[in-house]
């Protein structure tokens, strides 16, 4: 597509959808998002940059390809479920670590189920645009 | 020793072979180390598998699975070691170990196993690993389809035996195979009896190849020599063997199971040993040969008696002991001459000193002479024949006397013929084996010569105790070498004058039977017409369901969902009376939404653009998503929108390169598809309507919101359930749209060298959204 407004207002939006769908993803766990959310919203910028570009120069921006990316993804959430092995804990059963915590506070939350969050937030980033990238490069 | 044989560096077949020999060496004597304990008492050992479905993982360790354990494990060590030798210059040697291997740990966890269920899982391992070691030379169409009809033949009597032990689990109460055991009056006056029976027996028939599901042992010769030695005549098969005189306790004594095993079981071991003397390729001889002692057996389990049961344990080990051995050494032959064609082996003795030794000794034994273990157990076989009531002892005598007869014969042809005389010309000049592959051979054969000069050590740690837990009582043992002048004794006699006449006059015989084999009805043959017919049907029924459109596809999904849900709620009472039909308490912005998504419908079924359909389908999405806004689910909402608008991108992906619609389609054909939609939002706003209407169950949704803060420290309950509560659940998920993507990521690359796009569509696309 060559619109001009569109290739300059993707190159703002990309970065912005990214680094919101990474907010949505931290914020998910007490606030609306979470990594189903995050991922989907990463998913759609690097669309945008499809439509806007072509699906040659989004896949270089990506650098890796996208479908390992979902694999790492399904890998990183399976990590995050053993972690409880370790304290003797059935198979995901969330791990927390609360750091710099006032008494009463919850400080900075550190968690096996953050990993996992982020596992998702991979998964389904990278199966997206697995499926997006074939459409697009194939057809 | 001649060059073909691999040099010293790669005997024993580097690290994989040292593997290969050492696991069943060291299992063996730890086997021979409990044989003074199990020969005393079983013992049973248990652990959890799958509780919620009484299987467990227990392991029943008694005289008959001690028996097999030490086949098993004794003969792999003579295999693995031989093999090393076989094939360690063979590219896909450790391919080959591996599968050899995993047959054994199949095997052994099968004749172990104190659980049904377990018993069935091991069966099956036994069965793939049989398949994989069939087709081991893949590159052979022959090799491919014998792996094939071994794996379909044994796989379908396995799953019918599940059935059997599913139904026997049932009835016991039990997989365990301790309490069916001990089951056995309860069970045989049970009235699902016959069934759990034939079912079973199916399963143990297709293993151990009984006429007339045999054909596909025979074939089963493709593969390697020594595969054959092992799986195909001194393990695998016996697998049915295992189970029938396993169940005899539980299944056994009834004059059904008696007549069935009697009745197949003699026919099937005449009938082989009959078709043996017909071919002319030494490794097909002994796999008929193999076929007759699988029937032997099996008439033996029949019988039922203590004396048949005493036979058939004897026999077991006797069978095994030379066949193994007489494999081994067609292997040698095989690999010294080129050759396997009994007519054109002569001589070898004088090439070959020590194959010439080993085949001797197993084959004395296999002719039943004394002093070897054989005669002992043609003995017994006799004296269990004439020892039956009635019919039965007739009927068992004429066929064990058949059989010991033509095996005489085969012996014969098998070890004796190719070894005497004078050394005639081969593909190969004849040279003998390494040691290696001499040394399995030579133990097995000195073994047949041992046991039989000891037959009281054998009776007590194997035979005895294998015979009581086939009869599940106690029996009177005593192995004997010289019975004294009896009937048994005569019918000895006989049987090797008898065989004697025969082998004379072999070769007329044979002609003969090659001219009658052209006549009778060929059983390779009709399975082929029974897999053709099967594939028939499979093309027939693909045809009539498939049709490869998907408009029928969803036509047919959508008016099936409209007539099962909607029928189910008329006749459940789900629509009229005690309903809520009412529409007040709908604020007026729902009613708006609502009126946005019932046009966005409208419209794209209205539209003749692709781009305006899909556009307007994505308005009827974003209006459910304002409606989970409105009903505060702001992440059900998020995500309603986040899909919706990746959907319309998706889909005008594909879109741009259809083709237009049709400017408008037969009105017929558009009024069937209104009507199945029109069908299916009825039918699903009743639905809703109707489960509305039932009180609303709050206990799942107070408990997360109590618990969500305080437990997994999050506010934001649907995440909190996401990613803590119901991990598991979204762990699964997120794999399935991994999974997804790939699939369609590898169907949309499509097969190598096909094209991209599909042939005779024009180019000119993408048109569309212009106009």
């Amino acid at each position: 597509m060559n619109s001009l407004i569109l290739t300059t207002a993707t190159r703002l939006l990309v970065a912005l959808l990214l680094v919101f769908s990474i907010y949505a993803l931290l914020r998910g766990h007490n606030l609306p998002g979470g990594g189903f959310i995050g991922g989907l919203i990463g998913a759609t910028g690097f669309i945008l940059y499809i439509v806007a570009t072509s699906a040659a120069e989004a896949r270089a921006a990506l650098r890796v390809d996208p479908a390992s990316v979902a694999m790492v993804g399904v890998g990183v959430a399976a990590l995050a479920g053993l972690m409880s092995a370790f304290v003797g804990q059935p198979f995901m059963t969330g791990q927390w670590l609360f750091l710099f915590a006032e008494p009463g506070e919850k400080g900075l939350p550190l968690s096996s189920v953050l990993v996992f969050d982020i596992g998702v937030y991979l998964a389904v980033f990278g199966g997206i645009l697995t499926l997006v990238f074939a459409l697009e490069e194939e057809i | 020793m001649a060059e073909d044989y691999p040099k010293v560096d790669r005997v024993m077949g580097g690290v994989a072979g040292l593997i290969s020999i050492a696991v069943p060496a060291v299992l063996f004597l730890y086997f021979i180390m409990l044989a003074p304990q199990i020969a005393m008492d079983a013992q049973v050992w248990a652990a959890e598998w799958v509780p919620s479905l009484g299987i467990s993982l227990s392991v029943l360790m008694d005289g008959l699975s001690l028996t097999f354990a030490l086949l098993i494990t004794g003969i792999g060590t003579a295999v693995t070691l031989y093999s090393a030798q076989y094939l360690g210059d063979h590219p896909d040697y450790p391919r080959f170990v591996s599968y050899l291997l995993m047959f054994m740990v199949g095997m052994l966890g099968l004749v172990l196993a104190g659980n049904l269920i377990t018993l069935f899982v091991f069966w099956e391992v036994t069965t793939i690993a049989s398949y994989l070691l069939i087709g081991f030379n893949a590159d052979s169409a022959k090799s491919r389809r014998s792996a094939l009809q071994a794996l379909l033949v044994t796989g379908t009597g396995g799953l019918v035996m599940l059935a059997g032990m599913i139904i026997l689990g049932s009835v016991v109460g039990s997989f365990e195979i301790a309490e069916i055991l001990g089951s056995g009056d309860m069970i045989r006056a049970h009235p699902w009896y016959m069934a759990i029976l034939l079912l079973f027996l199916a399963g143990a028939f297709t293993k151990s190849a009984q006429f007339p599901l045999h054909f596909w042992l025979p074939n089963a010769m493709a593969a390697p020599t020594p595969v054959s030695a092992y799986l195909h005549s001194a393990t695998m098969v016996k697998g049915g063997i295992y189970l029938m005189a396993r169940m005899n306790p539980a299944l056994g004594g009834t004059s059904a199971w008696f007549w069935i095993l009697v009745l197949f079981g003699g026919f099937t071991a005449v009938f082989a040993s009959v078709l043996a003397l017909r071919q002319t390729d030494i490794k097909q001889v002994l796999a008929y040969t193999t076929l007759m002692a699988l029937g032997t057996l099996t008439m033996f389990i029949g019988a039922g008696t203590d004396y048949a049961i005493i036979a058939a344990m004897l026999f077991l080990v006797v069978h095994s002991l030379y066949k193994a051995a007489l494999f081994l050494v067609i292997g040698i032959v095989d690999h010294g001459t080129g050759t396997r064609e009994a007519p054109v082996l002569r001589g070898l003795r004088h090439a070959m000193p020590l194959t010439a030794l080993a085949a001797a000794l197993a084959a004395i034994s296999m002719a039943g002479i004394p002093p070897m273990i054989g005669f002992i157990g043609k003995e017994f076989m006799y004296k269990a024949g004439l020892g039956l009531p009635g019919l039965g002892a007739a009927w068992v005598t004429v066929m064990i006397f058949a059989a010991s007869v033509l095996m005489f014969v085969v012996a014969g042809i098998v070890a004796l013929r190719p070894f005497m005389g004078e050394l005639a010309k081969t593909p190969k000049p004849a040279h003998e084996g390494p040691w290696p592959m001499l040394a399995g051979p030579l133990v097995l054969g000195a073994l047949s010569l041992l046991f039989g000069i000891l037959p009281s050590t054998v009776g007590f740690y194997f035979v005895a105790p294998a015979t009581r837990a086939v009869l599940g009582m106690d029996a009177e043992v005593h192995l004997y070498l010289w019975g004294g002048f009896n009937a048994a004794l005569l019918l000895s006699v006989l049987t090797f004058l008898a065989g004697w006449l025969i082998y004379r006059r072999h070769e007329a015989i044979r002609a003969r039977l090659a001219v009658a084999e052209a006549k009778a009805p060929n059983f390779d043959r009709g399975w082929d017409n029974v897999l053709d017919g099967l594939k028939a049907l499979a093309a027939w029924q693909t045809r009539l369901i498939q049709t490869g459109s998907l408009q029928r596809y969803m036509a047919v999904m959508f008016a099936t969902f409209a007539l099962l849900v909607g029928a189910t709620l008329i006749l459940r009472g789900g629509m009229g009376s005690g309903i809520n039909y009412d529409a007040e308490g709908v604020h007026p912005i729902q009613w708006t939404v609502l009126a946005l998504i019932a046009m966005g419908a409208g419209l794209s079924t209205w539209t003749s653009s692709r781009m305006t359909a899909i556009t307007a389908l994505g308005v009827v999405g974003i209006g459910v998503a304002l409606l989970f806004i409105i009903f505060s689910a702001p992440d059900v909402a998020i995500t309603q929108l986040l899909v919706e608008v990746l959907v319309v991108v998706l889909v005008a992906l594909v879109m741009l390169r259809l083709p237009h619609l049709p400017s408008r389609a037969k009105s017929g054909f558009r009024a069937g598809h209104a009507a199945i939609a029109a069908a299916v939002g009825l039918v699903t706003t009743a639905v809703m309507i109707a489960v509305l209407q039932t009180p609303f169950d709050r206990r799942l949704t107070d408990f997360f919101e109590i618990a969500s803060y305080p437990d997994a420290h999050g506010r934001n309950i649907v995440n909190v359930i996401l990613v803590d509560f119901r991990a598991t659940d979204t762990f699964g998920e997120i794999v399935v749209v991994v999974i997804a993507a790939i699939a369609a990521y590898a169907l949309l690359r499509g097969a190598p060298g096909a094209s991209p796009t599909p042939a005779g569509e024009p180019g000119a696309r993408g048109e569309e959204e212009k106009a």
